[in-house]
């Protein structure tokens, strides 16, 4: 065997989307060096796929916009389970991140005026996204992109090298090395050769983003394997509130080749309608108690809201995510359905051909090519796809360090805590932002307050084992059918409606899963080879799975991105409490932990009648922490 | 199962390889790239793609189709008729490591020597103040997804690897465009480099690019012809070819 490749960076970040990038730029602005990990080429992460927008209460569009406002949104959107502290540094932060991406050369759309335009969105109480037409993730991913090669052109022109910040392109992590407890590098394999790696590094940022692939249908990309997430918890990190998973609204349901991909919530924004088979809109009948003075209960109204905001109440198809995706599924499980599954989202009769085209541009192509529906013409056929979630490692708000491990951060996606129990559309870019900053600094303070950690050889030899453990063993299971199996489960069992007894069936299948999993034998060699890519993502997901389903049986009421059928309603004595999943190295373990008390001057930014839908009415008495 | 497939997959690495016949089972509505996955689940476990969003965003399963670069997960199997033979190769101008997956780490250097963009010294967050229409312009070369389908066409580079050296490629000149047409870049000379030094004057703009792109950029019209234009023009007009010699002498004013 050839000599191990190894390298020693302050700082490695693994996964180079919106948070990886943005933490990266910020440890490497802070004199670091840094390593970024990527499963995929440079340039390709998830963030790519974002659509509507990035929310920030510049104000752009309407001066009544403000830090209090978003907060607001974001905490009625996640139904009150949101980490305080985390929505309300993202509310704080997300227009200085937005205008700092202007300065790095991103073209959002404009307003009259000249500023950046803004749109609204389903819980945005004032157009807030930043956008560009409907491929803002691609603006975001190509700016920062762009950003780390700036600063790599500053340092070769400094130094005549690089090597201060390298991208290290398909590789995948298969462990965070910890030595004294404490982080000490990260162990993988380059994806094209096959051949391992050490970086040693005695601070880690997780930025890999979500766990899409999980499930059967699913807005994801193949990296969406819950990489970070099962790191973390092997790390010895926890995760908060799994059972939370977002099933977006709106993903195209046929031909059977796209089910899941994304229909962006824009197309609401700019006024698609929902109708069921026999052409009602549905979407009336479907608005909680809790949201009823902020959203029209007539077609009349929700129709001038287009043109007025200021004195109608919004259409109800911009409701929170979690809201519309149940109504989608209730109206098809009543039978109200289209033929193939979905109901009909139509923009034709609002907007003008050349408008949609402009607006949504990306939309109208997806359709045209892989659907042959024309979308300026006729209505989409769309249905719910797991899109995001919100549970993820538990993270101090300030410095996105990891609870429980010295050196680990998490930041975007894979972070937990500040969507709460929903996510609103559009606050997930600037949450990568405005976290992935925030982890940047965490990790680059922390390396510069401790000293360099090396991995032991014992480690290593530890490591590089259970990556040779799949090739060793001959006729063993098949990644793939595996991996359909666990999709099957997830999305029968523990999917967008939930119940006590199928969890626990989920749970005794994915360790049975998983037990099997322990048996795959890989055919080829390492070189880019697929199937022994499987086998290590295929592990993580495992775990994520395990997680999401324990902390769903916990969990016993529906709020957000988790519904029982038998615990239909939210519950108020629920709401203060978070689940910590943790891995014992054999199963997770998944317990209840009180959720943070809101802080006064936070709790007085809201009327004490909203509050109430959600809280006891001791939390009400105390009125805060303080 | 709607229909049965034949295909001609090229597997091998730098080395050797060649083509391999596969016969598959294709669902309406399915693209190349499933039918691949299907070949990967159940054939071959160890065929080599790239690919991510499966929605024509990523642009990372750029391969040849029947001798076209396309984007696997664009290309309807439904387009083909029913009886041909798809031949799926690996993009001819990057030297491939295995099978569809080639390097295309070439398009990474060249995008290091592009010169980033410069802001106006002072300029603020949140300052800046851009009309629509000017922010177009940009915006279009912006929606490039770097699959690459431009550079494997253009035939500069296509069957000339000695070209690589000193051409950047359409990818490239439409970066160095969207920074010309940039509202608030204040790097002079844009044009002038890309002819001197990312080889613009080697393309004879016979569109091939275009018309592989799947994003509908028009690399020829908007970003390369205009820009050979103005090049031209300030190399050619005597008035001007003598404003830029005068002003090269320091110290006169």
């Amino acid at each position: 065997m050839s000599a191990l490749e190894r390298y020693k960076y302050d700082v490695v970040v693994i996964g180079a989307g919106g948070a990886g990038l943005r933490a990266a730029v910020e440890a490497r602005e802070a004199g670091l060096t840094v390593a970024i990990v990527c499963k995929s080429l440079f340039g390709k992460a998830h963030t790519v796929m974002a659509e509507g927008g990035a929310a920030a209460s510049m104000g752009n569009v309407n001066d009544n916009d403000n830090w209090m406002v978003h907060f607001r949104d974001t905490m009625r959107g996640g139904k009150f389970l949101n980490h305080y502290r985390m929505a309300e540094l993202h509310a704080k932060e997300a227009p200085d991140r937005i205008w700092e991406l202007e300065m790095w050369g991103a073209l959002f759309d404009r307003t009259k005026e000249g500023k950046i335009s803004q749109r609204n969105f389903g819980g945005h109480e004032y157009p807030r996204l930043a956008h560009v037409g409907d491929r803002t993730g691609l603006e975001l991913i190509r700016t920062m992109q762009q950003r780390i090669v700036a600063l790599q052109q500053e340092e070769l022109k400094e130094k005549g090298n690089t090597d201060s910040l390298r991208v290290f392109a398909e590789l995948t992590v298969t462990e965070i090395l910890k030595e004294g407890g404490k982080v000490a590098g990260v162990y993988g394999y380059w994806r094209e050769t096959g051949a391992d790696i050490l970086i040693e590094a005695s601070a880690a940022v997780i930025a890999t983003g979500g766990v899409g692939k999980t499930f059967k249908i699913t807005s994801n990309s193949w990296e969406g394997t819950g990489d970070g997430h099962a790191l973390a918890l092997k790390t010895g990190a926890n995760l908060v509130d799994m059972e939370f998973l977002q099933f977006h609204p709106t993903g195209m349901v046929w031909p059977l080749s796209v089910k899941g991909i994304l229909v962006t919530e824009s197309v609401r924004g700019e006024g698609g309608i929902l109708t069921n088979s026999l052409g009602e809109r549905f979407m009336f009948k479907y608005i909680p108690d809790v949201f009823k003075d902020k959203y029209a209960d007539n077609e009349e109204e929700a129709d001038r809201w287009y043109v007025d905001q200021d004195n109608n109440r919004r259409p109800p198809e911009l409701l929170p995510r979690d809201e519309v995706a149940r109504a989608i599924n209730s109206e098809v499980k009543a039978g109200r359905g289209t033929e193939h599954g979905g109901v009909f989202l139509d923009v034709s009769k609002r907007l003008s051909a050349e408008i949609i085209k402009k607006r949504l541009p990306s939309m109208w192509h997806q359709f045209y090519e892989l659907a042959g529906v024309d979308i300026t013409k006729e209505a989409m056929e769309v249905g719910p796809t797991c899109h995001y979630v919100m549970g993820g490692v538990e993270v101090d708000p300030d410095s996105a360090a990891a609870i429980g491990v010295d050196g680990l951060f998490a930041a975007g996606e894979v972070a937990g805590g500040m969507h709460g129990s929903n996510r609103l559309g559009g606050n997930s870019l600037t949450d990568l932002l405005v976290f992935g900053r925030r982890a940047g600094k965490g990790a680059a303070d922390y390396v510069k307050a401790n000293k360099a950690n090396p991995v032991s050889d014992a480690a290593i030899a530890k490591a590089a084992a259970k990556i040779e453990a799949p090739f060793a063993r001959k006729g063993g299971e098949n990644a793939y059918s595996l991996h359909q199996e666990l999709q099957e489960v997830t999305h029968n069992l523990v999917g967008i409606i939930r119940t006590g007894a199928e969890l626990r069936e989920a749970i005794e299948k994915i360790a049975d899963i998983r037990k099997r999993s322990a048996n795959i034998a890989v055919s080829g060699d390492r070189k880019f080879n697929p199937g022994f890519h499987l086998a290590f993502d295929l592990d993580n997901m495992l775990l994520v799975a395990e997680s999401t389903a324990k902390a769903a049986l916990l969990r016993e009421e529906s709020r957000g991105g988790h519904t029982r059928d038998d615990f239909p309603g939210m519950n108020s004595t629920w709401r203060q409490v978070n689940h910590i999943s943790s891995f014992d190295g054999e199963k997770v373990n998944t317990k209840a932990q009180p959720l943070p008390v809101l802080p006064k001057e936070l709790f007085d930014l809201f009327d004490v009648h909203e509050l109430e839908k959600y809280m006891t009415p001791q939390e009400i008495a105390k009125g805060g922490s303080n | 199962m709607a229909r049965t497939l034949k295909l001609r997959i090229w597997r091998g690495d730098s080395k050797d390889g060649g083509l391999q016949d596969v016969t598959v089972d294709a669902n309406h509505g399915e693209v190349v790239l499933d039918i691949i996955h299907r070949v990967q689940a159940t054939q071959m476990g160890d065929l080599a793609v790239r690919w991510n969003c499966k929605a024509g965003k990523c642009g990372s399963c750029s391969m040849e189709i029947n001798g076209k670069p396309r984007l696997a997960c664009m290309t309807q199997v439904a387009s083909f008729p029913e009886g041909e033979t798809i031949t799926i190769t690996p993009l001819r101008a990057f030297p491939v490591i295995k099978d569809l997956v080639t390097d295309v780490s070439f398009n990474y250097k060249k995008a290091m020597e592009i010169p980033a963009l410069v802001m106006p010294a002072g300029m603020k967050p949140g300052e800046p103040r851009m009309e629509q229409v000017d922010v177009e312009r940009s915006q279009e070369f912006r929606k490039c997804i770097e699959c690459f389908l431009c550079q494997d066409t253009c035939h500069v580079i296509r069957d000339h690897e000695e070209n690589k050296k000193s051409f950047a490629g359409p990818r490239f000149f439409i970066r160095i465009a969207e920074l010309d047409m940039h509202p608030l870049d204040i790097l002079k000379n844009r044009k002038h480099t890309a002819q001197d030094e990312h080889g613009l004057g080697m393309c004879n703009i016979t569109k091939c690019c275009t018309e592989v792109c799947p994003e509908h950029i028009r690399i020829t019209d908007n970003a390369i012809i205009p820009m050979k234009e103005r090049v031209v023009d300030v190399k050619y007009d005597p008035v001007r070819w003598l404003g830029s010699k005068i002003r090269k002498r320091e110290g006169i004013v």
